[in-house]
Order: C-alpha cells, then sequence, then structure tokens
C-alpha cells in the first residue's frame, strides 16, 4: 500500500496515532518507494530505515524524516556530499537532530546536496548529481537537491534542508514542493557543517505549508551551543494555518527586470489570488538583486575559505587533497579577496552595502507586510546545465540572495506546473526579521486557494 | 578590474594549503575573471557613510556560565575514532616545520 508514502507529514502524525496503520508498516512503504527510485534519481547517500521504535504518544508519532548530509548524524555518516568526510560517523548529534528525535521523529536517510552545500544543483556533490524526480532529464536545483527530491518522490513525509542564499527555496521550487527558509539565529547551526557562518539557516522542506510550520515548531528556538541563535522563544507557528489574510499589505518585487520574462505573468496571477483573498497588492521597486549576488559571493567565499580551513584530515576524514574544484575554487577566491589589499576593495565593501539592503527592506517594510516575487527565474535546467558555468548558483539565486544576505525569513510554495515537462515555479514571500507567522500565513492561504499542491489536493 | 594570472592563482592556492595541477590552474584562472567580473559591480555602489554588517541578529556579546557541560564532553575513544593516524590515545600529524630536513 504505496500510498501511505503521500500521506502529509500532518496526515502521517494523525494516522499513527489513530493507528490506521503501523509505523512498521509505514516504513515499509518508503523503503519500497526508495529501493524502486532511489538508485536512478541518486536522492539519498545513505538509508537508515532499521531499528525505529514505535513512539506514538511523542508530537511526531515517529514520522519518516529525511535529512542533508551536511547536518551532524550521530554514528550516521555525514559527508556534506565531499569525499572529504567519506566514512565520517560523527560523535554526537546537530541540536535540530536532538530536537527531533525527542520529538519522535524516525531518520530515515540522508541526502544528496552540492558538496559543502557550494552550488544550486546538486551537479558539484562528489557522489553524483541528483535527478529531479517530477522528470528526470532536469535537475532538482540544490544546494538541498536531495531533500527536495526526497519529498517530490516521496522518500519521506518531511525533509530537513539548510539555506545559505536559497537552498531551500529555490530546489523546493524546482523540484515543486515548499521550502522554509527560517530568520538567521532562528534555527541552531550547530551540527551543520558550516558553508556561510553569517547565514547559514536550517529549515523544513515539506509537502505542504502545514507541515512545514509543524517542523519549524520543533527546531526553532535557543540553543547554548550556537551563541547567534535569538534567545526569544519561538512562537507555535501553527497558530497561522487557516487564517484570513484580509488587508495584508503585499509588495510585489523585481517586476519588469531582464530575465523573469517566462516567471513575470506567473506572479501576476498570484498577485490576483491574493487580492481575491483580501491582500492589498501593489509592485515596488527595490534595490538592485544583482548587487546581492555580489555581496553574496565575497561574503560566502570569504567565509568558505575560513569554515574549510579545518578540513586537514587530522581528527576526521581525508585530507585537502579529496577537495572538488568547486570547493577548491570558492576557498581559494575567499582568500584572495580577503588578503591584504583586496579586502577593502572587496570584502568591507560587500559588508556595507550589504547594510544598504538592510535599510532598503526596513523601508520597504514600513509600507508592505510582506514582500513577494519568483523563487526562481524559470523551471529547472536540463543536466549537465552548470558545466564551466562558476557563477551558476549565484545567477540562478539572484532573487532570493537580498532576503538571504539580510537574514530574513522567506517560503517556497509551488506557483504553476508545466503540463508537459511536469516541472513547476515558485513563488517566494519574505517577511521581516522573525515574522516566519507572516510568511507561514500568506503562503498557506495561497496554497489552499491554489490547486498546485498535489498532496493537498488529496487530502 | 585586477588582472589574474596563473602565477597569482598558484599563489593563492599555495596561501589556502591547496595543491592544484596545470589543468585547475588554467580553468581557475578563467573562473575568478568571470567572478571577479560579476562582483565588480560593487565598487559603483556609494558606500560613505554605510557602516559594515557582519551579522544580522543584533546580539552582542554573548555570555553563558562558565560550566562544564559533561553531555557534550566526548570520551578518548569517541574523540579518536574518526582520525586516521592515532598512536597511544594522540592524534598523529603531518611535519609543519623543517619539512626540509
Amino acid at each position: 500500500m504505496n500510498d501511505l508514502t503521500t500521506l502529509t507529514l500532518a496526515d502521517t502524525i494523525q494516522a499513527l496515532r489513530d493507528k490506521k496503520f503501523s509505523l512498521s508498516e509505514l516504513l515499509s512503504s518508503y523503503r519500497s518507494v526508495i529501493e524502486k527510485h532511489n538508485q536512478k534519481l541518486n536522492i539519498l547517500l545513505t538509508t537508515t530505515l532499521d531499528n525505529h521504535p514505535e513512539q506514538l504518544d511523542s508530537p511526531l508519532a515517529g514520522s519518516p524524516l529525511v535529512v542533508k548530509d551536511n547536518i551532524s548524524t550521530k554514528n550516521i555518516q555525514t559527508t556534506a556530499a565531499s569525499t572529504v568526510l567519506d566514512g565520517y560517523r560523527p560523535p554526537f548529534d546537530a541540536t535540530i537532530i536532538h530536537r527531533l528525535y525527542q520529538a519522535g521523529a524516525s531518520i530515515i536517510g540522508k541526502s544528496n546536496l552540492d558538496a559543502w552545500a557550494h552550488g544550486s544543483s546538486t551537479e558539484t556533490s562528489q557522489y553524483g548529481r541528483t535527478l529531479n524526480p517530477r522528470n528526470p532529464d532536469y535537475l532538482p536545483g540544490g544546494s538541498s537537491g536531495g531533500s527536495a527530491a526526497a519529498v517530490a518522490a516521496n522518500m519521506c513525509a518531511a525533509a530537513i534542508g539548510t539555506e545559505t542564499a536559497g537552498s531551500i527555496r529555490q530546489p523546493a521550487a524546482w523540484c515543486g514542493v515548499v521550502g522554509l527558509k527560517p530568520s538567521y539565529g532562528r534555527v541552531s547551526r550547530f551540527g551543520v557543517i558550516a558553508m556561510a557562518s553569517s547565514t547559514d539557516s536550517p529549515g523544513p522542506i515539506t509537502k505542504t505549508v502545514e507541515d512545514a510550520a509543524i517542523l519549524l515548531n520543533f527546531i526553532a528556538g535557543h540553543d547554548h551551543h550556537d551563541s547567534t541563535t535569538s534567545s526569544q522563544s519561538a512562537p507555535d507557528f501553527t497558530t497561522n494555518i487557516n487564517q484570513s489574510i484580509k488587508n495584508l499589505r503585499v509588495g510585489i518585487l523585481y517586476q519588469g527586470i531582464k530575465g523573469l520574462e517566462i516567471v513575470d505573468p506567473h506572479l501576476q496571477k498570484v498577485g490576483q489570488v491574493l487580492e481575491s483573498l483580501g491582500a492589498q497588492v501593489d509592485s515596488v521597486s527595490a534595490m538592485d538583486p544583482k548587487l546581492a549576488i555580489s555581496v553574496y559571493t565575497v561574503v560566502q567565499r570569504g567565509e568558505v575559505s575560513s569554515n574549510l580551513a579545518r578540513m586537514d584530515g587530522v581528527r576526521f576524514g581525508n585530507d585537502r587533497s579529496y577537495f572538488g574544484d568547486e570547493a577548491k575554487r570558492r576557498i581559494m577566491l575567499g582568500t584572495y579577496t580577503l588578503s591584504k589589499g583586496y579586502a577593502d576593495q572587496y570584502y568591507n565593501t560587500a559588508q556595507k552595502v550589504r547594510t544598504l539592503f538592510i535599510e532598503d527592506f526596513k523601508k520597504l517594510f514600513k509600507k508592505f507586510d510582506v514582500l513577494i516575487s519568483p523563487t526562481s527565474p524559470s523551471f529547472a535546467k536540463k543536466v549537465g546545465a552548470t558545466a564551466d558555468a562558476a557563477m551558476f548558483g549565484e545567477l540562478e539565486d539572484m532573487l532570493l540572495e537580498p532576503s538571504s544576505i539580510t537574514g530574513l525569513p522567506g517560503i517556497n510554495v509551488p506557483c504553476y506546473q508545466d503540463k508537459k515537462t511536469h516541472l513547476f515555479l515558485g513563488l517566494n514571500i519574505v517577511a521581516p526579521m522573525w515574522r516566519e507567522d507572516l510568511v507561514i500565513k500568506v503562503a498557506d492561504a495561497y496554497e489552499k486557494a491554489t490547486s498546485w499542491n498535489e498532496w493537498r489536493n488529496k487530502a | 578590474m585586477a588582472k589574474i594570472t596563473s602565477t597569482q592563482v598558484k599563489h593563492i592556492a599555495k596561501l589556502a594549503h591547496l595543491e592544484i595541477d596545470n589543468r585547475q590552474s588554467v580553468a581557475f584562472k578563467k573562473a575568478f575573471r568571470e567572478t571577479l567580473q560579476v562582483i565588480d559591480n560593487l565598487q559603483s555602489v556609494k558606500v560613505e557613510g554605510a557602516e559594515p554588517t557582519h551579522q544580522v541578529t543584533g546580539l552582542e556579546n554573548i555570555w553563558r556560565d562558565d560550566e562544564v557541560d559533561e553531555s557534550s564532553m566526548l570520551s578518548q575513544k569517541e574523540a579518536l575514532r574518526n582520525a586516521k593516524n592515532v598512536y597511544q590515545g594522540y592524534f598523529v600529524v603531518p611535519r609543519l616545520i623543517d619539512q626540509d630536513e
């Protein structure tokens, strides 16, 4: 009965509690989906389907989850999709893993990603690229491509990804699922293999907006192991489900800029849907997102060169000769832009432009409660698209980078599916710092007013 | 725009403790130029008066009590388990000084 794997996380929890099926029946359903499709699609690098106890009394009731392979799992291989860490079995759990276990999750697999999360395609994984389950001629996006593909392929009830600039929302858009990037500092980074420490944000990738709110409830909140986490207590995010968005002020960003010809008409339609739900929708202009590409590139490469300096193969992993080309290139660019004589020209200037983006958003949020834009300029790209494109990811993630470098929360919800290719377009909703409640509320209202979400239609 | 040469690429690799071959030094030179071309638009922004942002949370001076947290401590065995080269309870590291001798 493979239909069990198409249940949303919310329905899975309910059905387990109501004893409509047992956890072992559910796990064997997932096992058969994984055995059937994983070899071809290369979504999961490790599977851990065995030895999960029944946990009906816990909040997640044993629900099977997949987590990105840059998140430390005790005694379970964690590679960040780089052979530098081949065979590495962390001696501890990341804080978010610990919290998910406490909530009663069964972690059934570790998902593929761009090596060290460097990329937007999963093509830079040193364990081979992941294919898009919607259409295997296309890429799933990245860097959390494996997590988004696992959800789209019904290999788990929900997944966890990490985003530095687009790495949750962009693969969610390309795979036609929901991806929520929390505010920077909302979710602990402890045990997440660091990419760019000042923007890394772990978050849920799920079948529905409600599922994302459910998972965020368990992973959000202060962690004494990560001093950048906010000490404010996290609210119950599920209270924003099924709420009215009447009179909410919505600003549409980036209308009419070059390269968005394919998505623009669909975003117009999103605006009409939100208006029909009572929101006040207006176009608004913002700082040029091309500058955010530059800020992100400089900051990310700099932080990468510092973070990956610790990979020396002494205490764990292999030596530095195992780094792939993409990682080497990024470490070296960061080394260059941080070096004497160039730090001012690049790094310090980038951090100042970052301030200008924060001020620009502050101004925009005086007039609007949330801002919307396409998630990605177009549909998923074909397999092989990243060859010889040093800036592939940065250009693909242009519309997300302004909110990433400023730490804002954002969500992707599917807003169109092409009948012929089965590929999706995504809507990105951004709110002020710590206002995940607003992105969830608007995304949930939009999802329920349209028919793009196949899992919700089923329910 | 700064012009990157193969010599510079090799020097940067050395600074980053990475070994690169000739194919990579040619490929990286091209990739460097492509990237610098994109990020050079930063030079056109008026940043006078803007303070740099290094982190976005607004948090400052985070302290914690200086207490031992035994739950996050590793045993010697656990700490050494992932190392490729250990000797009598120690990590063995490559020699870094006097390498020429």
